[in-house]
This record gives C-alpha cells, sequence and structure tokens, in this order.
C-alpha cells in the first residue's frame, strides 16, 4: 500500500465526535463488564481499515491512548490498522502479547489466554484485557454463566469461539484475582465476560 | 451578534465533565479493572480538583469519567441533597456539564454519596458513586501500603477478626458503627466508606452498580450488582445494624437512619430522617410525625408534648 493511500486510511473512519462517543462506548463497555453476558450496542459510526471489526475499533478509540500498549492478533493486525489505531488514538503496538493492556483478536484464531499479562496477586489489574471478535453473540454453544453482576445464572451462546475456551476460562478462573478479562465483540454488539465470570458448559452441569 | 457571544462562551467553557479526554480514559480503564476484580483497590492518578481534598475528589473523579449527556445526577451528602458538600458539587456538574440534576433517588442515573445510601431500594441501570477518604480497611491495623497489599494478596485478614474480638473483649459487643469493613464476593475485605453500619446490609445483591472513589488515596474499587457483600462478624456476636426508639419526628418513619438534632440548651432534641428525600417523599404522601409542623400548628400542642417526653 502506498503512502498516500495509508495515510488516508489512518486519518478516516474514527470518532464522529470523540467525547460523546467515547464517553457512550465507555458506558456500555461498564453496564457489559458489571452484568456479565448482558449483550450491549455500540451507538457509534464508525469504520476502522480491515482487518479490524468495527467494535473492535470502538472499544480501541474509547479507552486505548499513549499508555496503553495493544497487541494485534491474526485478523486483527494489518499496516492499516497499526497506523490508523496511531493516528486515532496514539497507541503503541506491543510486540509480546503479555506486555499489552489491551489484545485484539479473532475468536477463531485466537492464542491461549495464557498468552496475555495475568497481573500479579499484590496488584492483579495489571493485566491484559482481550477483545475478541466473534461471528455472534447469539446461538451459539449455550455457556452457563456464574458470579458477580449475574441474578443466580445467565445462560449465552456466542458463535466463533475456540473449542477449547470453557476449559481457558477454568484455568483463568483459577488464577483469581489474577487474570484476564474478555469482551466478545460482534459487529457494533458486545458482551464482556470478566475474570470473576465462571463459564460452563450448560449440559455439563444440568441433568434435565 | 448572537453566534459571537456563542464563541465567546465556548472559548470559556471546559471540556465536557471538567476532565480532559485522557484523565478520563485513565479513570475508566480503573473502572473496568475494579468491576472485575470486586472489592479490589485498583490504584489510579487521581488528579487535582477544583476542591480540597476531603471534598469528594474521589468520587467527583469517578462520576465524571461516566456521566453522559442522557445521565441525571443525585448528590446526597449524609444522605441530605442540601448540605454544602452536596449543593456544590450538583452545582460544579451543572456548570461543567450542563447534566441534568434531581434530589429524587428514583429519577437519578448516578448518585454520587458522601456516607450514605438512599433508603429507597436501588434499581438496575443505576449507579452509586462514593466518596471515599481512607479506602484500606486495615489502614489503622498496618500503617505499610506494602504490607496491607501482601495482606490483600494472600488473602490475610485475621488481623480484622482480631481487631472486632478486641472490639468485643472491651464493650460486650462490636463497637463499629461505621465504615464497618465487608467481605466482597468472598475474597476482598473492603471499607465501605464512613456509611453508618446501618447502610450495609443496602450493599448486599444490589442491583446497582456500586462504584468508590478515593481521590486524596489515589484508589478506585466497585461492588458489581447482584454481588454478596458481607458485613463481618462472629456466629457468637452476629453482625447487627443500628436500631431507634423512636420514628422521625417529621415523617414517622421506622426502620431507617436517623439524624439526631439538638434543639436547645435543656435537654430538647428530635430524630429525623437522614435521608431527605425519602423524608419529603413520606410527607408528600401524607405521612405525619410527632413534631411535623403542620401538626404543631393545628394548635393542639400534641407534637411539642410527644417530642418532651
Amino acid at each position: 500500500m502506498s503512502e498516500a493511500l495509508l495515510s488516508t486510511v489512518a486519518v478516516s473512519g474514527g470518532f464522529d465526535d470523540p467525547v460523546f462517543q467515547a464517553q457512550a462506548v465507555f458506558r456500555a463497555l461498564m453496564d457489559a463488564m458489571a452484568r456479565p453476558g448482558t449483550v450491549h450496542d455500540l451507538p457509534v459510526s464508525i469504520a476502522p481499515p480491515a482487518p479490524l471489526g468495527q467494535g473492535s475499533g470502538a472499544v480501541a478509540l474509547a479507552i486505548c491512548d499513549p499508555d496503553t500498549p495493544v497487541w494485534l492478533g491474526e485478523g486483527a493486525d494489518s499496516e492499516s490498522v497499526r497506523a490508523w489505531l496511531s493516528f486515532q488514538c496514539g497507541a503503541p503496538v506491543a510486540r509480546d502479547a503479555d506486555r499489552s493492556a489491551f489484545a485484539f483478536a479473532r475468536g477463531t484464531n485466537m492464542p491461549a489466554m495464557d498468552a496475555f499479562a495475568i497481573g500479579t496477586q499484590e496488584y492483579p489489574d495489571r493485566s491484559t484485557t482481550l477483545v475478541v471478535e466473534v461471528e455472534a453473540l447469539e446461538g451459539g454453544v449455550r455457556l452457563r454463566l456464574d458470579g458477580p453482576g449475574i441474578d443466580g445464572q445467565r445462560v449465552v451462546g456466542p458463535v466463533g469461539l475456540p473449542e477449547d475456551f470453557v476449559a481457558q476460562r477454568a484455568a483463568n478462573r483459577a488464577l483469581f484475582p489474577r487474570g484476564v478479562d474478555v469482551v466478545l465483540v460482534a459487529g457494533l454488539r458486545m458482551m464482556a465476560l470478566p475474570r470473576s465470570t465462571v463459564v460452563s458448559h450448560v449440559n455439563e452441569t444440568e441433568a434435565g | 451578534m448572537s453566534a459571537a457571544t456563542a464563541l465567546g462562551e465556548d472559548l470559556a467553557t471546559y471540556n465536557f465533565a471538567y476532565l480532559d479526554e485522557q484523565t478520563k480514559r485513565m479513570i475508566r480503564r480503573a473502572i473496568l479493572k475494579a468491576i472485575a476484580i470486586p472489592g479490589y483497590q485498583v490504584p489510579f492518578a487521581s488528579r487535582e480538583m477544583p476542591m480540597p481534598y476531603g471534598w469528594g475528589t474521589g468520587g467527583v473523579q469517578v462520576t465524571a469519567s461516566i456521566l453522559g449527556p442522557q445521565d441525571v445526577l443525585k448528590v446526597i451528602d449524609q444522605g441530605a441533597d442540601d448540605t454544602t458538600n452536596a449543593v456544590s458539587i450538583r452545582a460544579f456538574f451543572q456548570k461543567v456539564a450542563s447534566v441534568a440534576v434531581t434530589t429524587k433517588t428514583r429519577e437519578a442515573t448516578i448518585i454520587q454519596t458522601r456516607h450514605r445510601i438512599p433508603e429507597e431500594k436501588l434499581q438496575a441501570g443505576q449507579v452509586l458513586v462514593y466518596q471515599v477518604p481512607i479506602p484500606e480497611p486495615l489502614r489503622f491495623l498496618e500503617p505499610r501500603e506494602t504490607e496491607t497489599r501482601k495482606m490483600h494478596a494472600l488473602e490475610e485478614y485475621g488481623l480484622m477478626h482480631v481487631k472486632l474480638y478486641e472490639d468485643i473483649a472491651r464493650h460486650g459487643h462490636i463497637a463499629t458503627t461505621y465504615a464497618y469493613p465487608v467481605l466482597v464476593s468472598g475474597r476482598y475485605v473492603m471499607d465501605p466508606s464512613p456509611t453508618p453500619k446501618f447502610d450495609n446490609p443496602k450493599m448486599d445483591m444490589s442491583e446497582a452498580l456500586q462504584l468508590f472513589g478515593a481521590g486524596r488515596e489515589k484508589r478506585i474499587y466497585a461492588i458489581p450488582p447482584h454481588t454478596r457483600v458481607v458485613s463481618l462478624d462472629f456466629e457468637d456476636h452476629p453482625f447487627e445494624i443500628q436500631t431507634f426508639d423512636e420514628p422521625c419526628a417529621l415523617c414517622g418513619a421506622e426502620g431507617v437512619y436517623l439524624d439526631e438534632v439538638i434543639l436547645d440548651d435543656r435537654g430538647g432534641r428530635m430524630f429525623v430522617c437522614s435521608d431527605t428525600d425519602h423524608c419529603e417523599d413520606r410527607r408528600a404522601a401524607g405521612h405525619r410525625g410527632s413534631m411535623s409542623p403542620d401538626e404543631a400548628y393545628a394548635g393542639h400542642g400534641k407534637g411539642e408534648g410527644e417530642a418532651a417526653r
């Protein structure tokens, strides 16, 4: 891609109204984290360059900046994406996944969760938040969620997660309070699975 | 002319909600971590605010970072909407964010509070923002941050139980009445800020998201909705909340937290609701207490007689 085209890509497709759109995306994220498994709309128009999805782009511009190294996985990374993130929010790209504050990946080929920063027992907040693009947030294998923010239990069915996602989450939950927080995005819709949430297969635990 | 005036006003205004965007992002990231690790105190780079530490700078920074143009803000200080701290913080956000404000608990989307939880049950979608002076529940037992951090890391809370036990040994009961320590989601011992222990049960399995901001101490922590919050106690000395002998003198409410108001220098006093909105609501609905003005004016002298008893 030529230099000129690259710069055009980098400077377009961001928030029209950075202050209020960032606030709107953050509030959706906050509600999603506070109520794991609930689906939230991201009320913004945004056009990040391929292959970064709209939802991932919105999350990135809302909370990433020069203080937050980001890691880009296969299916979220390209020269254009790097230029776009650099121009739009100034976030440096981290070479190593475990040095990143935010990581963007695709569900179909996301690295194992233990590749990311999990924080320390004293400072569990020094961990990576993993933003995963999935095909859809509903209609997939049914997963049961338990934990803070959930009244009783909640069942979700995201489509396009790795097969061993539940096992990875169990290993992640065992590290608590350390661990990786996960945000699932599909288009401009999103749900969060903070580290406090216990994820299990519905059929595993249900007798009927 | 109007365009020129508008431009002049624009030049003089702050960024929405006072804080710059990078500060908001930093605080927002801390809030997200705080929600993901219920009860854990997330360090954040607290800013100087146009009010002194101790006036709610932590709560103000949290509110400023989550606030949007659609929000309706309520601010209370010891339960009251009309005391100095509440009035000035409300005016601050009206000025720097042009946000809608209310005194009605049920109309608010964000409630910033100093030392009380409203009597009315909070709803899903509401956010309660606490102003916190000392976020570390172990601080008066262990002054070193390195040590308290290790105690939280190792879930080593024996010292807190010793403190409560010493209360019992000295006074015969747990004498802590405010900032009563709680265990959040079975993991972190947390300071609920200097709310009376009367309010502790309201934190348990609340519908609302609860955020805590400590400006001087630079910590943010949170309790998501539907999260277990247990007040520490012993099997033979279970946790109990305060009870009051008489109902509110203005609205007759029982089972609410009351403030004592001294009336004269001869021992005259009255007990009234600490939650002014709750009290006004009840009076508007026709409830009367022993010292309600309209009863006193009715000429029977009944109100005064009861108060003097």
